[in-house]
């Protein structure tokens, strides 16, 4: 294995032009992440908002406009995609689809000039890595869509990359085989410490896959964490909004004391975390998971069920409080009573869910 | 920001690929020299003459000098500084090969008195002219208006009757339920026939049954005076060639009409007709407009079947070819023809590709939705597909024609069987003509299947500074006739680039005409590499380029192989075109090459059907035969199906 290099991105820009209305737009702009060496790190976003470009200007299929791109120190902007140290792993697998399934992983090898033998031991084993031993003889299109996926991973891991590129490789697989091929990566990234950057707009994997998730939207890092800062402290309402399903709440503070301030939402008082220091007065909005709300018949902030759905695993309220629309998911409703729509009913929040923006 | 450093970085990086950019300058020196150039030499010659010419009367004695003084005619040669001198004086000086160089000068012969035609001398000014006078020139000539009117007469007849035969085909083939197995193999095959057939094939057999001597008129019918000559012989043979193009653009865009369209009319109380002329012809107008440019510009640019058949119906390309090897030697006229006619094709050709073809794509998108019923009554089955029955034995009994041509003793009077043409094509030059033709058009099919695909593939695949220019002129070369290829050659290289003597040496040899075959099928092969190049998902070359190939090896290990059906089918096509090729070789070829298809000119012009016929004969199974190694090749090699949809969409 080589030494493991960490990714640097710095200011990068990209424009491009609009077809239609020949205005030129910033695809990404300025752009800076550091990525440590062996982290599998996501960028996350709406389509648009410029993650694909940045993956591709990191491959060299794309230049930057402005900015740099560092990989283990060394500035790689002026290489072509052949000569930079990474691999990608495609969207569409881009197979060829005129070899085998070894043919097609030792492709990569074969460029390197390594030997007959060479080119046979680390392709058999790294077929073996990814669970496709025994079918090395077989054509690409004699394959199902997840053994494709696999030997796809497999030509671009056999050439032994710095980097690990993946452009949305599930989102042609079903539902199922999406998530036993996530953990299937996670586990190789994790046995090869291999550093990767993985392109998705599905925030489960996201979630389940990455030490870090980068959040782009319009061309901009909305933010940057861990799965859980991201979900329990999401920065915007964008953030919020993309990552998990979220309701928004407006409130004014009524008073602070140290990190705490007293709210008033919809005529109710509700004691929160302030990190920000936020002065008396100041009209917020605040974040509130599904999940984190309960409801109930005895106590909290009253309110009104204008939907009520059974979902099989939960059951899925809408209700008012104030004017204001909350959603709530009611787990494992199995022994609680059912609320119907127009009935009355209270709220709570889980301690430490409620977050103001 | 600076948007530049993009731009920058892309330029490095393109400079930094070992093989891109010398290909492309190679590539862009190529089309430019042997496609660009020859075509604004005609231009700048048709407008520009190098040296200007004194005229000069020339009379072999003083009688004679005196009787052109007092013509009459002599006056109205106002044109030029004229002196009469005599003969003697001019010592040294061929009349007609200084003629012959003179260019606007000789339209002065038109002037003098019969007797006096040819004592014309020009004789060299050296001084430079810039001159528009070929064009009002021309315009002014008779012979010109006449092949100016009769181009396009002939055009619009060939390119109605293409479009309507083809419209037969392509409705009966995908509309009518035509029962018999044998008759739909038969409408196939006769509608693919022509394709393939060397061009005045036709013209030959047309000769041999309908002519004079022909077996129908005169055998069968016992007429005596048959004259198949002139346009209407040309324009069914033409027809015949062509329809098969329509067809094949018309079925296609047939297929495309989802038949719930016309099953909602048909629904809504529409008869068979009114469901057709509301509903299906205004469906197909365009494309019908389309094909019938296609065969306009083709029937324009064809060369062979009027040289043949056209007795003296001539039209713009076998005008300036007569121009040129004709007593007149009147180049400049000859270019300011070809300008015309290239202006001509050009121009339709531009009005096809990008307004029809455009507005054929926009009003019939996506695809039937579900198989189309067959119609089945019999009031419309039956009277189309007699009438395709009608064409089609037509179209084989012209086929039939011309290996009977070979095989029979003496055409029109003694009908034995005979081996007799085939002795004397292989004793006389046959089997020079034969290997020349084989091995000129050998050396061109790898070199315009390989060009073809690299320009498909730097079209399609990639982003750089002239790739505009190799798109447009690589298509563009399909407008432009053979024959005005052949002029431009003429001008351009016999005296060597820009009349400096650079590359002299190419014109009159071998090389050039593989050049002409190379450039001629160019057009075919690009455009058939950039079809099936858009087929494949450009992730399938991204990926080895990231793992590590570069531009070239990109090339030979993923691309090539995964168009490599368009690759043989380019191989085999330019084979085919080439060695059945006349129109611009006609005009290059010089006698140290005997070429099948020039020889098979010369004894049809000479009357010797019976040689014709052998020699058509053999080219035509050596076509049939490269056409079927072909098909062989694909069905045993070729991208299986599966394989082809993977690349499509990968997945």
């Amino acid at each position: 294995m080589p030494a493991k290099k960490g990714l640097r991105i710095e200011g990068i820009s990209k424009i491009y032009q609009d077809p239609k209305t020949k205005k030129d737009f910033y695809a990404v702009r300025d752009v800076t992440i550091d990525i440590e060496p062996g982290a599998f790190v996501t960028l996350l976003g709406p389509s648009g908002c410029g993650k694909t470009t940045m993956l591709r200007m990191i491959a060299g299929f794309e230049s930057p406009d402005a900015g740099e791109i560092y990989l283990g120190g060394e500035a790689i902007n002026a290489l072509t995609p052949n000569k930079r140290d990474t691999a990608m792993v495609f969207q569409s697998y881009a197979l060829f689809p005129h070899y085998n399934v070894f043919d097609n992983v030792a492709y990569g090898l074969r460029l390197r000039k390594n030997s007959k033998e060479e080119i046979r031991q680390k392709v058999m084993g790294i077929l073996e890595l990814v669970e496709m031993e025994g079918l090395e003889a077989r054509m690409t299109n004699q394959l199902s869509g997840g053994q494709q996926q696999r030997v796809a991973l497999a030509r671009a891991l056999v050439v032994e990359p710095s980097v690990l590129l993946f452009d949305e490789p599930l989102s042609n697989l079903d539902a199922k085989l999406r998530v036993t091929m996530r953990t299937e990566i996670r586990r190789i990234q994790q046995e090869l410490g291999i550093t990767a950057v993985y392109v998705t707009h599905d925030q489960a994997e996201a979630m389940s896959l990455s030490d870090q998730i980068i959040i782009m939207n319009q061309g901009v890092i909305a933010q940057m964490g861990t799965p859980r800062e991201i979900y329990y402290h999401p920065e915007s309402e964008f953030v919020a909004d993309f990552i998990g399903e979220a309701n928004f709440l407006d409130g004014k503070i009524l008073s602070t004391h140290n990190d705490f301030c007293v709210m008033d939402i919809a005529g109710h008082q509700l004691t929160l975390p302030n990190p920000k220091g936020y002065p008396v007065g100041r009209d917020c909005r605040m974040v509130v998971r599904p999940e984190a709300v309960i409801i109930n018949s005895e106590g909290g902030l009253p309110c009104r069920v204008t939907l009520s759905c059974f979902m099989g695993s939960y059951h899925n309220y809408h209700v008012l409080l104030g004017d204001m629309l909350v959603k709530i998911t009611d787990d494992c409703p199995v022994n609680k009573h059912t609320f119907r729509v127009g009935d009355q009913a209270f709220l709570r929040f889980e301690d430490n869910c409620v977050h103001i923006l | 920001m600076s948007i530049h450093q993009a731009r920058m970085l892309e330029h490095k990086k393109f400079l930094g690929d070992p093989l891109l950019l010398p290909i492309i300058i190679l590539l862009l020196v190529f089309l430019a020299l042997f496609i660009l150039y020859p075509l604004s030499m005609l231009m700048s010659d048709s407008v520009y003459a190098p040296d200007s010419y004194s005229l000069y009367v020339v009379a072999e004695d003083a009688e004679a000098v005196q009787a052109l003084y007092e013509g009459e005619k002599l006056q109205e040669m106002s044109v030029s500084r004229q002196r009469v001198m005599r003969v003697r004086d001019l010592e040294g000086l061929t009349v007609t090969d200084i003629l012959g160089r003179a260019a606007s000068t000789t339209y002065m012969a038109d002037l003098l008195p019969a007797a006096f035609e040819g004592s014309l001398v020009a004789v060299q000014d050296h001084k430079p002219l810039l001159t528009l006078q070929a064009f009002p020139h021309i315009f002014s000539d008779y012979t010109f208006r006449r092949a100016f009117t009769n181009t396009l007469t002939l055009g619009l007849i060939t390119g109605l009757g293409s479009t309507l035969v083809g419209l037969l085909f392509a409705y009966v083939d995908s509309y009518v339920r035509v029962r018999s197995r044998i008759l739909k193999r038969m409408f196939d095959m006769v509608s693919l026939l022509p394709v393939v057939s060397p061009p005045f094939v036709l013209s030959l057999s047309m000769i041999l049954l309908f002519g004079k001597g022909g077996l129908v008129t005169r055998t069968l019918l016992g007429i005596y005076d048959s004259d198949v000559y002139g346009l209407k012989g040309i324009a069914i043979v033409q027809t015949m060639t062509f329809f098969p193009v329509c067809y094949l653009m018309l079925k296609g865009l047939l297929k495309n009409i989802d038949p719930s369209m016309e099953e909602a009319s048909r629904d809504m109380g529409a008869s068979r007709w009114k469901v057709f002329t509301t509903v299906t012809l205004p469906l197909m107008l365009p494309g019908l407009g389309n094909a019938f440019l296609v065969t306009f510009i083709e029937s324009v640019a064809d060369f062979a079947n009027p040289m043949l058949i056209g007795g003296s119906y001539d039209t713009l390309a076998t005008t300036i070819y007569l121009r040129i090897t004709g007593g007149s030697y009147d180049t400049q006229g000859a270019a300011a023809m070809a300008v015309v006619l290239l202006m001509l094709t050009v121009l339709l050709f531009l009005v096809q590709k990008y307004y029809l073809e455009t507005k054929t794509a926009a009003t019939l998108t996506g695809k039937a939705s579900r198989m189309r019923m067959p119609i089945t009554e019999r009031s419309v089955t039956a009277p189309l597909t007699t009438l395709c029955l009608m064409i089609s034995a037509f179209v084989i009994l012209m086929y039939v024609a011309i290996p009977f041509g070979s095989l029979f003793k003496l055409w029109g009077r003694d009908y034995s069987l005979s081996l007799r043409w085939y002795e004397q094509l292989f004793r006389q030059d046959g089997i020079k003509a034969f290997r020349d033709s084989f091995v000129l058009s050998l050396i061109a099919s790898p070199i315009t299947a390989f060009l073809s695909m690299i320009i498909s593939y730097l079209v399609v695949k990639k982003k750089f500074v002239g790739k505009g220019f190799i798109e447009f002129v690589s298509i563009l070369a399909m407008a432009v006739p053979g024959t005005v290829l052949g002029v431009g050659y003429i001008r351009g290289f016999s005296g060597g680039v820009f009349r400096t003597g650079f590359l002299q040496g190419l014109y009159g040899t071998g090389t050039i005409l593989v050049i002409v075959f190379v450039v001629r099928s160019l057009p075919v092969g690009t455009r058939s590499g950039i079809s099936a190049l858009r087929q494949i998902h450009p992730s399938i070359e991204e990926s080895a380029y990231d793992l590590g190939a570069g531009s070239g090896k990109v090339f030979t290990s993923v691309t090539l192989p995964l168009i490599k059906e368009s690759f043989f089918s380019g191989l085999v096509t330019t084979f085919v075109r080439s060695i059945t090729a006349i129109s611009a070789i006609i005009l290059l070829v010089t006698p140290k090459y005997l070429l099948i298809t020039t020889r098979i000119n010369e004894f049809a012009e000479k009357g010797s059907y019976g040689i014709a016929c052998a020699y058509a004969t053999i080219l035509i199974a050596i076509v049939y035969a490269s056409i079927l190694l072909m098909n062989l090749f694909i069905k045993y090699f070729g991208t299986s199906k599966q394989q082809r949809e993977a690349s499509k969409h990968a997945g």
